[in-house]
């Protein structure tokens, strides 16, 4: 982490930075991390918390750097390699499609939220949209039951379900999915 | 994250090269069903050096393997890492597709 912005163990240190391989619509990435000092890559990570917060547009190509940034985050606190690998970015992936597609209907004026913390004992990440939202627990279908093996779609809330500890819903500010993932 | 095809003997085989997400998942369905439309009706698609799939991944290998077969057509998949063996299981799409360890096996299964 030689190099990151300098905050403190456990301060946020504020920096901005743009997504290299997006469009040109992007108003601005602004990313809070809070990052251990420079030079101090043999001290303890046990009370390092690491956070994210972005705000994009409704563009389905902005998924893959921001799944890769959060998972950078989960990479540098040691978290396991199928976490990593599957957990993380197929979750995640899932939360940011449906709040582009369904929530916000691809409408490039309106944006997604997304707020990610990361420290050893958890990833929690929250993903909001401009929808109306939808009931998560009528949302519930099982897409591995012999008549919907052939549907194409329906696998998405199932694969957030099985990859994260906890999956809850809230629309206290906007429609937020929120994600909770125990580091293993 | 790109597709690479290429035919070796009468199999088109794809490479999915980064993730096979929402982002790109139309390309791979197009480029598959453009073979498809030449005629060609025994399909390979290889994740060696795939990252990770979501679930517009996993639905479009569906509708392809659907597309595929009601032409009188086959599709193999290979090489699937642990991680994506799991994302497999886990929708239980491993009862779907005929999944070979290597390219080798899947072209010989043909």
């Amino acid at each position: 982490m030689r190099g990151e912005a300098r905050g403190g163990r456990d301060g946020a240190a504020r920096r901005r930075s743009t997504l290299a391989s997006t469009p040109a619509q992007v108003q601005r990435v602004e990313e809070n991390a809070s990052v251990p000092i420079p030079g101090d890559e043999a001290l303890p990570v046990e009370h390092v918390r690491l956070a994210i917060e972005l705000d994009i547009p409704s563009d389905v190509r902005y998924i893959e750097d921001i799944v890769a940034m959060v998972t950078r985050q989960c990479a540098q606190l040691a978290y396991a390699p199928r976490q990593l690998a599957l957990n993380v970015p197929v979750a995640l992936t899932e939360a940011l499609s449906n709040a582009i597609l369904y929530g916000n209907g691809e409408r490039l004026d309106r944006h997604v939220h997304v707020r990610a913390e990361v420290d050893r004992e958890r990833l929690v990440v929250e993903v909001s949209d401009e929808g109306a939202g939808f009931d998560l627990e009528s949302s519930e279908i099982d897409p591995t039951s012999p008549e919907n093996l052939l549907r194409e779609d329906g696998r998405g809330l199932f694969l957030m379900r099985r990859l994260m500890d906890s999956v809850e819903r809230f629309d206290d500010r906007g429609n937020v999915i929120r994600m909770t993932l125990r580091r293993s | 994250m790109s597709f690479s095809i290429r035919k070796q003997g009468d199999v088109v085989v794809v490479d999915v090269e980064g993730q096979l997400i929402v982002g790109n998942r139309q390309e791979l369905k197009q480029k598959v069903l453009d073979e498809l439309e030449k005629g060609e009706r025994k399909f390979l698609i290889d994740f060696s050096q795939t990252g990770y799939i979501d679930s517009s991944g996993l639905g479009v290998l569906v509708s392809l393997s659907k597309k595929i077969r009601e032409q009188g057509g086959e599709l193999r998949l290979a090489n699937l890492n642990d991680d994506l063996k799991t994302l497999f299981e886990l929708t239980k799409l491993d009862t779907l597709f005929q999944i070979a360890d290597t390219r080798e096996r899947a072209l010989e299964s043909f």
